[in-house]
């Protein structure tokens, strides 16, 4: 680890004459920059998609899981008698707590952005809704004691519609993390490339570097050097746009609308600063890896 | 301090050189001749372990070849100073950065040695064209800095492969004077030339041995020259 570190701060640090004794290798450089930063702010969107969809899969997994309704259609003439029976079945049940009746405001309001403001709840035949909170009821048991009594009564616990949500949010997390692994293979890839290039396009040089005694890890650091560095600069220069284009996107609205959710939350806007660093660990390892590929070929 | 004990080498084909035993010891100075395309170059190589032999043994400051690492190879390349026959520069530094490209790399660039550069390049001739590029250079300046490169970091031996093909006579003395002088700082020489004056110019002042690549093998000359 430390080796590692005095590496990474020799590279920072840079060395004026091994940068020296390799020309300037210019376009292949300026192509790394270029593609550090595309990839980096690829990266910042995969990273916001993983964790929004992440806080997503959460949030529902959490909320739905504590609630359940239960919805009573009725004749107009039973149905507060039936609500009473439920509401009496629901106080003595084991794990249910805080059963609700909701009002008719509060279903209207459920109702409004499927319907619109106007609606004349009054005049509808709506069934009458009973919200409550899950602490570990038995629901098969509950369902009994429901249509023994209140036959027009009927429990949603919401596992139906939930699971496929919570398994597309989680998904979309995956697919989130599984993009920001390509990501960092196709950065590699390409940095490798063009360190291939660069070493191919310095043949002569490395020749006469060992022949007057440099040794593979002087030769290895100055291209090294040059590729870790830009592709820091480039990853930085992504990343920041990224993130001020995540920043920029229309505020989170508090309905919690799967693509205004998209983006950072408090802390975890330090979370896509990351990027660069490991950018820059990724083309540390590619050029590495290409330069004593190539060293190899000479004695 | 590099011994060749019954070394051959083929490129592939046939035996270039067979049953070579050569033995460099501190403070001595060889000359080595042969036609041209009889291995001259090779050998050079061999004792500087740029080849590896087909079979035999190469030792290199007691080191057998067939063990050194790539770094045992670059460490001992800054013990021994080699004058390659076909120069090679790094064309876009200028001479004075080429003949302390060894100290560069070694991170000695800011050494003693660092500090005789100037005597170095006017010692060759060269100090005008201290900032030229290695592409301006005619051939006989190539030359000479190319043997200003391979005594920089002041080595153990040093190896020089037609170090005055290019030069013309008094040149060619005053660079062999350059390496009179080394050998008698107790510096190993060896030279490859085709120029028998030079050699006889050489043993007028110190006693050198000359070997000869014969029908594939290495002789030591005679008296006759
Ligand atoms: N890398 C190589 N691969 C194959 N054959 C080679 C290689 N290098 C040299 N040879 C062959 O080996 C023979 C000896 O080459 P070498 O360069 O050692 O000769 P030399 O004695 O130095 O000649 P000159 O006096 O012309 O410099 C030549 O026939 C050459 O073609
Ligand atoms: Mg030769």
């Amino acid at each position: 680890m430390n080796a590692v570190l005095k590496t990474l701060a020799d590279l920072l640090a840079g060395d004026k004459q091994a940068d020296r004794v390799v020309p300037p290798t210019g376009f292949t450089v300026r192509l790394t920059v270029f593609t550090a930063a595309a990839m980096a702010f690829l990266a910042v969107f995969a990273l916001a998609l993983s964790m929004a969809s992440g806080r997503l899969a959460d949030r529902w997994g959490e909320a739905l899981a504590r609630t359940a309704t239960i919805r009573i259609s009725a004749p107009q003439g039973q149905i507060q008698a039936q609500t009473d029976a439920v509401m009496a079945i629901l106080w003595t049940t084991p794990g249910v707590a805080d059963p609700r009746v909701l009002s008719r405001d509060e279903q209207k309001d459920l109702l409004a952005p499927w319907f619109g403001p106007d609606l004349p709840v009054d005049n509808l035949p709506l069934p009458q809704l009973i919200e409550l909170t899950d602490e570990g009821y038995d629901a098969e048991g509950l369902r009994l004691r429901l249509s023994a009594e209140a036959p027009g009564a009927v429990l949603d616990d919401h596992t139906r519609w939930r699971r496929p949500l919570i398994r597309a949010a989680d998904r979309l997390r995956m697919l989130g993390l599984v993009s920001i692994l390509l990501i960092a293979l196709t950065t590699a890839a390409m940095i490798t490339l063009s360190a291939n290039a660069a070493l191919a396009a310095n043949a002569k040089v490395i020749e006469v570097l060992r022949l007057v005694g440099a040794r593979d890890t002087y030769i290895a650091r100055a291209f090294v050097r040059r590729f870790t560095g830009r592709a820091l600069q480039g990853a930085l220069l992504g990343t920041v746009l990224g993130m001020g284009a995540i920043a920029l996107l229309p505020g989170a609205d508090p309905a919690g609308g799967f693509l205004t959710g998209l983006g950072f939350q408090g802390a975890g806007w330090i979370l896509p600063l990351i990027i660069p660093p490991l950018a820059g660990g990724v083309a540390f390892a590619a050029t590495r890896a290409a330069a004593f590929r190539v060293l190899g070929g000479f004695t | 301090m590099i011994e060749l004990d019954k070394v051959v080498h083929s490129y592939g084909g046939g035996e270039l050189l067979s049953q070579v035993s050569l033995r460099l010891a501190p403070g001595s100075f060889h000359f080595l001749t042969g036609p041209s395309g009889a291995g001259k170059t090779t050998l050079l190589k061999l004792c500087y372990g740029a080849l590896l032999p087909t079979s035999g043994q190469v030792r290199v400051f007691g080191q057998d070849r067939r063990e050194m690492t790539r770094d045992d190879i670059a460490l001992n390349r800054r013990r021994i100073g080699v004058v390659h026959q076909d120069c090679q520069f790094l064309d876009h530094l200028s001479v004075a950065d080429n003949v302390a490209l060894p100290l560069m790399v070694s991170g000695r660039a800011d050494g003693e040695e660092a500090q005789h550069l100037d005597e170095l390049l006017s010692w060759v001739g060269l100090a005008p064209q201290a900032q030229s590029r290695p592409p301006e250079l005619s051939g006989g300046e190539r030359q000479r800095a190319a043997l200003a490169r391979a005594v920089i970091m002041s080595p153990d031996a040093i190896l020089a492969d037609e170090p005055t093909g290019n030069v013309d006579w008094e040149m060619s003395l005053k660079l062999l004077q350059l390496l009179i002088e080394l050998n008698r700082m107790g510096k190993t020489v060896l030279i490859a030339t085709h120029d028998l004056n030079l050699i006889r110019a050489a043993k007028a002042q110190v006693s050198a041995r000359v070997l000869r690549i014969k029908d594939r093998r290495l002789q030591l000359a005679g008296a006759d020259l």
